[in-house]
Formats: C-alpha cells, sequence, structure tokens
C-alpha cells in the first residue's frame, strides 16, 4: 500500500524537475513548453492524491480544469512560438535577448 | 447529491459580458469598413451595461451563488466598476492608435472583453478553483493581446517572456493551492478559512503551500525580486497593450490578493506579513532606483509599476480593515495614474512614429501646454505631490503601515519615493524647460482630447476632495 507521502514526494520531486528545466534551458524553447506541462501535472498528482486520501472528490474536478486550462496554455504558447519563429528564424532561449535595460 | 439551480441573479453582469462579447466576436467577422466602428462600439456598449448592470444589483450584504464558489460583495462590485471603466478608456485610447498602424481588428477587442470578464471572476472568487479559473482566462488573453502584432520583433519576444514567466507564476500558485487543499480538504475560502483558525490539519505544510501562494501573487502583481518579466513585457509590447496591461489587471490582482489572503488565509497573517514586508521594501526600493536609469518610458513606467505595487503591498500587510481600504483606494488612483500616463505616450505616437523616449516629452509645453500640464498632474500624482490624489494614496498606506506599528518601515517607503520623485520630475523638466525635438503639430480625435483632460483633471480633482473615493473603499472593507 502506496503512502500519501510517496505520491507528494513524487509530485514534489516533478515540480522541482519542472522548476529546474525552466531556469535551467538555454537551447530550446520548446522544452520550456515542456517544463510547463509538467509542472501542471505534478499539481495534478497532487490534488489526486490529496483527493484519494481525503475521500473529496472537490480534488478531482480541479485537476479536470487544470487540464483543460493546460491544453489551450499550450495552445497559446505553441502560437506565440510560431509567430517568434517566423519572425527570428530561431527559437532558442539565449536568443532572447534583444529588450533589455 | 442532487443539483440545485444556482441564483443566477449575482452573475448577470458575467453572463452579459460573455454573451456580449460572443456577440462582439460575430458581428466582426461580417464587417466591412475597415474602422470597426461597430465592433467598438459593441464593446464599449458590453462595458456600459456591465457597468449599469453592476450598479443596479448592488445589495450591501455579500450574495454567494454556485455552491457558495462565487461571492458579490461591495468590493468586488466596486472593483468591478473600475475594471469596466477603466478598460473603456483603454479601448477609447487605442482606437486612433490601432486605426493609424492598420492593426484595428476585432480581436483586441474581443479578447479585451475576455479579459474583463476573467478579472470579473478574480475579484468575486470566493473558492481557490474560481480565483484559477478567473486568472488564467485573464493571462490567457493577455498573452494573445501582446503578440497581437504579429510582424513585430519585439512583441513576439514580450509575448514569449510574458507566457513562460506566467505559467510559471501560476503553476506555483496552484501548488500552493493543491496543499491548501490537503491540509484542509476543501477548496471553499470559508471553510478553508475556518480550519486554519482552528489549527486542523500540519502547519509546516501549510506554511509552505502559503509561500508558493505568496510567490504566485508576486509575480502577478509584478513586485520585487519577481518583476522580471514588467520591464520587458510593457517595453515591448504595442503601446495599446502596455496601457491595458499596466492598468486594469492591476485592480484584478489587488482583489485575488484580497481573496487568497484576507478572505481564505486570514489566519496565517503574522506569516504572510513578513512574506509581503520583504517584497515590499525591496519592491520600493529596486522600482524607483532602476527607473531613474531608464531613457525610453514605457521602461520607465514599468519600473514606477514595480515601486507602487510595493506601495500597495504596504497597505496590504498592516493587516486591518482600514489597511485593506487604503491598498484599494491607492490600487484604483494607480490605475487611473497608469491609463493617464499611458495614454499620454499614446497621444504623442502617430503613424510610422513611437513616442517611447524620454527626448519626445521635450518641449511638449511649446507643442501643447494643455496636453504637457495634464501630464505635470499626472506625473506629480505619481511622484506623490499634494495636492494631487497620489498624495492621499501614499498617505493612507502610510498611515496605515504606521498604525500596524511599523513605522520604520514607512520611514523607508517615504526615503524612496523621495528618491522617485526624481525621475517624475525629470519629465516635467523635460516638458517645461528643453527645446522640443520633435516639432510635428499633435493631432488626436476629440474624444480621445476631451477623455485624456478628464483623465488628468481626475488627479487633481480626485487629490482635493478625495473623500468620496475613500469612503467608497471603507464600506467594502466594513
Amino acid at each position: 500500500m502506496l503512502a500519501l507521502s510517496d505520491f507528494l514526494i513524487l509530485g514534489a520531486i516533478l515540480f522541482c524537475i519542472s522548476i529546474a528545466g525552466i531556469f535551467l534551458n538555454r537551447k530550446n524553447v520548446i522544452i520550456l513548453l515542456m517544463a510547463i506541462e509538467l509542472m501542471l501535472l505534478s499539481v495534478n498528482m497532487n490534488f489526486i492524491a490529496f483527493s484519494h486520501y481525503l475521500g473529496d472528490t472537490g480534488g478531482q474536478v480541479f485537476v479536470f480544469f487544470i487540464l483543460t486550462v493546460a491544453a489551450a496554455e499550450a495552445a497559446i504558447g505553441l502560437a506565440i512560438l510560431v509567430v517568434l519563429f517566423r519572425n527570428r528564424g530561431t527559437i532558442n532561449v539565449s536568443d532572447l535577448d534583444t529588450l533589455k535595460g | 447529491m442532487a443539483f440545485e439551480r444556482p441564483d443566477l441573479i449575482p452573475v448577470l453582469p458575467e453572463i452579459f459580458v460573455v454573451t456580449m462579447a460572443c456577440v462582439v466576436l460575430l458581428v466582426d467577422v461580417y464587417q466591412r469598413q475597415s474602422n470597426r466602428m461597430l465592433t467598438y462600439l459593441l464593446s464599449q456598449a458590453t462595458l456600459v451595461g456591465g457597468l449599469i448592470l453592476t450598479l443596479s444589483l448592488h445589495t450591501s450584504a455579500p450574495e454567494y451563488t454556485f455552491g457558495d464558489t462565487f461571492v458579490k460583495d461591495t468590493m468586488s462590485d466596486v472593483l468591478k466598476g473600475f475594471i469596466y471603466l477603466s478598460a473603456f478608456v483603454v479601448f477609447l485610447y487605442s482606437r486612433r492608435y490601432l486605426q493609424e498602424r492598420g492593426q484595428l481588428t476585432g480581436e483586441f477587442f474581443v479578447l479585451g472583453l475576455f479579459a474583463v470578464l476573467g478579472m470579473m471572476v478574480m475579484v468575486s472568487a470566493h473558492s481557490l478553483l474560481l480565483v484559477y479559473l478567473g486568472l488564467e482566462l485573464l493571462s490567457l488573453c493577455l498573452y494573445a493581446m501582446v503578440a497581437l502584432n504579429r510582424d513585430s520583433k519585439t512583441s513576439a519576444e514580450a509575448a514569449m517572456k510574458y507566457f513562460v514567466l506566467g505559467a510559471l507564476a501560476s503553476g506555483m500558485l496552484l501548488y500552493g493551492m493543491s496543499l491548501f487543499y490537503g491540509v484542509t480538504g476543501s477548496l471553499d475560502s470559508r471553510a478553508i478559512s475556518t480550519a486554519v483558525t482552528m489549527g486542523v490539519g500540519n502547519e509546516i505544510v501549510l506554511k509552505l503551500g502559503l509561500v508558493f501562494i505568496v510567490i504566485g501573487l508576486a509575480f502577478k502583481l509584478g513586485s520585487v525580486p519577481f518583476h522580471m518579466w514588467v520591464p520587458d513585457v510593457y517595453h515591448g509590447s504595442p503601446t495599446n497593450i502596455t496601457l491595458f496591461i499596466g492598468t486594469v489587471p492591476k485592480i484584478a490582482a489587488f482583489g485575488m490578493t484580497i481573496r487568497l489572503l484576507v478572505d481564505t488565509a486570514a489566519a496565517m497573517h503574522v506569516d504572510w506579513q513578513q512574506m509581503l514586508i520583504i517584497l515590499a521594501m525591496l519592491s520600493i526600493a529596486v522600482g524607483n532606483v532602476v527607473a531613474i536609469a531608464q531613457t525610453n518610458i514605457k521602461r520607465m513606467l514599468a519600473y514606477s509599476t514595480i515601486s507602487h505595487m510595493g506601495f500597495l503591498l504596504l497597505g496590504v500587510l498592516s493587516g486591518s480593515a482600514d489597511g485593506y481600504s487604503s491598498a484599494m483606494f491607492y490600487t484604483l488612483v494607480y490605475a487611473i495614474m497608469g491609463l493617464g500616463g499611458f495614454g499620454m505616450i499614446l497621444l504623442l505616437s502617430r503613424a510610422g512614429f513611437e513616442a517611447e523616449n524620454l527626448e519626445d516629452f521635450k518641449g511638449l509645453n511649446e507643442r501643447s501646454p494643455w496636453m504637457a500640464f495634464m501630464m505635470l498632474l499626472l506625473m506629480f500624482s505619481m511622484a506623490g505631490v499634494p495636492p494631487t490624489v497620489g498624495f492621499f494614496a501614499k498617505l493612507s498606506v502610510l498611515q496605515a503601515a504606521v498604525r500596524a506599528d511599523l513605522i520604520w518601515l514607512a520611514v523607508f517607503a517615504v526615503v524612496f519615493s523621495v528618491v522617485g520623485a526624481f525621475y517624475y520630475l525629470r519629465v516635467v523638466k523635460l516638458m517645461y524647460f528643453d527645446k522640443p525635438v520633435d516639432v510635428q503639430p499633435i493631432v488626436c480625435g476629440m474624444d480621445m482630447r476631451v477623455a485624456l483632460s478628464i483623465n488628468g483633471t481626475a488627479v487633481l480633482l480626485l487629490g482635493m476632495f478625495p473623500g468620496t473615493l475613500m469612503a467608497l473603499c471603507h464600506t467594502a472593507f466594513n
């Protein structure tokens, strides 16, 4: 039998990986989008684990909403990525440096 | 569980705005004229209609609906009223700017209306789920609006930065919410609040959740050290979008802060007060000092926004009804000043020319003495010079901080607002004592001239008679 803490630790590890992915990645914007998805999924893991152990459906409902919003967010993110690529011909994170000051 | 039909009367303004946003979307598809007059008028009518509905449905007692997830109280009504008004002004200022650049499309108005809807949901949320949904509706619209000018390299970059950091902030906020849910077993603000007050569950986990929620809020408000996106997004977006992002969402962000920290986690006041003190101090210091080094006026106003958010937090962290109402007063005043400040940049811009640099304000007094005077009032108000309203806004948050026995913090804020006065007064100096670089006459429609004049004089009049607005903010928390 898995304990609640096992799920929470997994969620925390996934969350940390995604934060590290956002801050360490200097190569590709698509990896940033993947890291963002991973972050939302780690939160989902938390919600489902709590929901199961509390015997309350509220958390699961929240997860459905997060999944839907994540899909919309990915769509907007990819659309911005296309605009970016058409304007610059590159999606390197380190090239996003024209705005400074 | 039986399904109860929810009471729809309290959400009528939201239903009206969402219906009208869809109507605007449809009408725009069939529009042939390039000036999009019908789209524009319908959007403005939506905001006016929303305002009328909100005013006429107002009751002093809070009303709950949709299984207690939605609340309509005085605070939400006042904030919604100002959201409609500010969005109305944004649409009005933007029309000529967009038209001159051939970017006057229906998308701007539709996304703007949906963003307004998101903000309405945010300020009326009584459940963690609704806070999140309102926030995402707002954010997704804003990301798209920043990238609306498809051929601009800077706005694509700004949109990408905004998107990534905004999504990161939402993720942080969600993680905090999941921990709150886990400890208290509920998503409802009142249930969480009771559970926290009674000390149910693990206190350490609750505090960890609070840290994540405060980080998420700080990202959305744009306070230091989570401010990295603010200058870049303000600088990179088309100016009319900067005007929108810089003003209206701040009202909603204040509402969200109150809903999460005060309505949900009031019992943890000691914990979040310490975090907000750090955020407020850093924001006031960094915002005011870094703004001095800017030559681009949009970047300068971005750093000024950061310092204003620090002052806003000063009111919230004092943790009393007086403090909250002073923070609300500050937010509303900031929105009015921001509308005027960014509106002035729109006024000086014309087809093929963006008045983005401080130099473009040189000698404005010779070109248009009245508009220079309006800008003077706005700059004085942002700096906090009496008798403009910015002075009373600063005074009331400082009073709240002093009453909470945080005199040292109030002194700190005053010292840095003196530092900040330098860069506001520099704009005044450029306008009145320098020779104009740009000698083209200022062309703009009557509607914009009148609106900007009202906006500028409002800063002065509200400063002389701050009582009404102040009383309105007081009733929201008593």
